[in-house]
């Protein structure tokens, strides 16, 4: 096509070759000191929680070792409840959206019907137009449906992930037709054919689809920030915002150890499932 | 026939769930915001009146929007092609036979499990005036310690960088899935022919990694109007609306000046934004990228 496809540089001189390894060994330096940049937050944040405050602001070796900012921490803001809240809403939502979702993509994935493209459409605009957009407008319905300050309320708007149903409906697209016809033959009924054909063959999409979901709305602050406003249904998140935002004094220790309390059970999650994790959001991305 | 009803019927109805919820919670929300765009504020004992386009007017007028539609472009402008840039050079370490590469995977990825709002705080301190990590390391270097987050000239930079930080390690899943699947082939072709790592990245990778771009890059648009966790802890929009972007103006409209009439006007905004994205996907650059 272009003259240019076959550079002159065919055979391998020392000298060229020597500076391919140059190049290449600068590439890893590279690498490394920006994901040494990347993970100094989080070094930082180990640093400070696990050293008396003294220590929080300089680097020295023997510093000694404490979990007395965590235990501060702890006592400080009643986490034990932004905790369970937390994890009520988180389970909660994923709940719901596996069985709506599931629904809906079984829908769009196995039937024709009047509309279907449109109703499609209608679905994917949500993976534009967030509910973080409209929080006006649905913290008025939440008002009216008497749901502010509950946890209920701060999972309702993400009962039906536009992502979730996108992702299944292509997962079920997929599905040989001679499986479904052959459960047809043995007189399953239609929820049977879902429960039993497509839902098994789809679990590396489900396990995909509740890692992104726990992982967002673990760390999902703007709308609960809105709709919560007690102890009772304020999620971690938010709960952290209140606890840092208040009075404290600045003291960092204490700070970034509620910091990592906070992302703690993600954290973790996450480097013990480090493959899975990684290969789970690859998957959510290119379907 | 009759059978033909009956399954369609069915497909509704198991379409219903899910209809309920985003019609509640994102088709009829986005219509009433419009309506509600046109109407003023309800106050106490007084309901919303028709004021025709007085809201836009206001807003037209509105210095602290206009500021915030600023820093907004400024924001998209410098994080989006910066994080694309480095999420793309992460994904071909990653991708390469390099020392470590699960640690950097880790490493590269680790900002996108941890909360925004968690993480903000560890960066309220880097960028403490006097002992903050960076003023510290400045001042060790000879340079003067600088405000970061006080500064109205630092400020916008400031919160760029930690949504860099916080973004490029997503994407970068992204390239990296679009890299493994790529042929073999290629590459060993490339190498007989002796063509440089810059030169097959630019005539290879780069074309056929087109797809993954623009799905990155839709993503980035909407992030760029829909990240404003770190700016309530960091910033809150501060100093003198210095770091203010528009879906966080909308918030602090709404839910803490708690003018309805003028927070839909915002939200309207933010949907135009929004669907031009949207079009701009389907229409143009869709297009481009299919051979």
């Amino acid at each position: 096509m272009r003259s240019s496809l076959t550079p002159p540089a065919r055979s391998i001189s020392p000298i060229a070759k020597n500076s391919d390894f140059f190049i290449s060994k600068l590439s890893t330096l590279g690498a490394w000191l920006l994901a040494l940049l990347w993970i100094t937050p989080l070094l930082y944040a180990m640093w400070a929680a696990f050293h008396p405050s003294e220590f929080a602001t300089k680097l020295v070796l023997d510093a000694p070792l404490t979990f007395a900012n965590f235990i501060s921490a702890w006592e400080a803001a009643p986490f034990a409840s932004y905790f369970l809240n937390t994890i009520i809403l988180v389970a909660g939502i994923l709940c719901m959206q596996l069985i709506v979702c599931t629904l809906a993509a079984y829908s769009f994935a196995r039937y024709e019907f009047p509309g279907k493209n449109i109703l499609f459409s209608l679905v994917l605009i949500q993976l534009m137009v967030m509910p973080e957009i409209l929080i006006v407008r649905n913290y008025q319905t939440l008002t009216q449906l008497g749901l502010v300050d509950t946890l209920f309320g701060i999972g309702l708007p993400y009962f039906a992930s536009a992502f979730a149903i996108f992702l299944l409906r292509q997962t079920f697209k997929t599905i040989p037709k001679e499986l479904v016809e052959a459960a047809v033959m043995e007189g399953a009924s239609q929820m049977q054919i879902l429960r039993h054909v497509y839902i098994p063959l789809a679990k590396p999409v489900y396990l995909a689809f509740a890692l992104v979901s726990v992982s967002y709305h673990w760390n999902n602050f703007l709308w609960p920030l809105v709709v919560s406003n007690s102890v009772g249904s304020r999620p971690l998140t938010v709960g952290l915002q209140v606890f840092s935002s208040t009075d404290q004094g600045i003291d960092w220790s204490i700070i970034t150890a509620a910091t990592l309390l906070t992302s703690g059970p993600l954290l973790i999650g996450f480097m013990i499932f480090q493959r899975q994790f990684v290969q789970s959001f690859m998957r959510a991305g290119i379907k | 026939m009759h059978h033909h009803i009956v399954r369609n019927v069915y497909a509704y109805l198991l379409l219903l769930p899910a209809f309920v919820f985003l019609v509640g919670f994102t088709h009829y929300p986005a219509i009433a915001t419009l309506l509600d765009s046109f109407m003023s504020t309800p106050r106490a004992g007084r309901a919303a009146t028709f004021v025709g386009m007085q809201n836009y007017q206001d807003m037209l007028a509105d210095p602290t929007f206009w500021k915030s539609v600023v820093n907004n472009f400024w924001f998209a402008l410098a994080t989006i092609p910066v994080s694309i840039a480095l999420s793309i050079g992460m994904a071909l370490w990653v991708n390469d036979k390099i020392a470590g590469r699960s640690f950097l995977r880790m490493a590269y990825f680790l900002p996108t499990v941890l909360p925004m709002i968690a993480v903000a705080n560890i960066w309220i301190f880097f960028y403490t005036p006097g002992y903050g990590l960076i003023n510290q390391i400045l001042q060790a270097l000879g340079f003067p310690s600088q405000n970061w987050l006080g500064d109205p000239n630092l400020v916008l930079g400031s919160v760029i960088v930690v949504a860099i930080w916080k973004e490029a390690g997503f994407f970068m899943i992204f390239y990296l899935a679009a890299l493994q699947s790529l042929s073999p082939s290629y590459k060993e072709a490339a190498q007989i022919e002796g063509a440089s790592a810059w030169y097959f990245f630019r005539r290879i990778q780069w074309p056929l990694l087109m797809p993954t771009t623009i799905f990155v890059l839709v993503n980035a648009l909407i992030n760029a109007f829909r990240m404003v966790d770190h700016i309530i802890v960091m910033t809150k929009g501060g100093p003198d609306n210095a770091s203010s972007l528009i879906l966080f103006y909308l918030y602090e409209v709404g839910f803490k000046f708690w003018d309805q009439g003028y927070a839909s006007v915002l939200t309207v905004v933010l949907l135009v934004i929004l669907a031009v994205v949207g079009l701009l996907q389907f229409f143009i650059l869709d297009r481009r990228t299919h051979y």
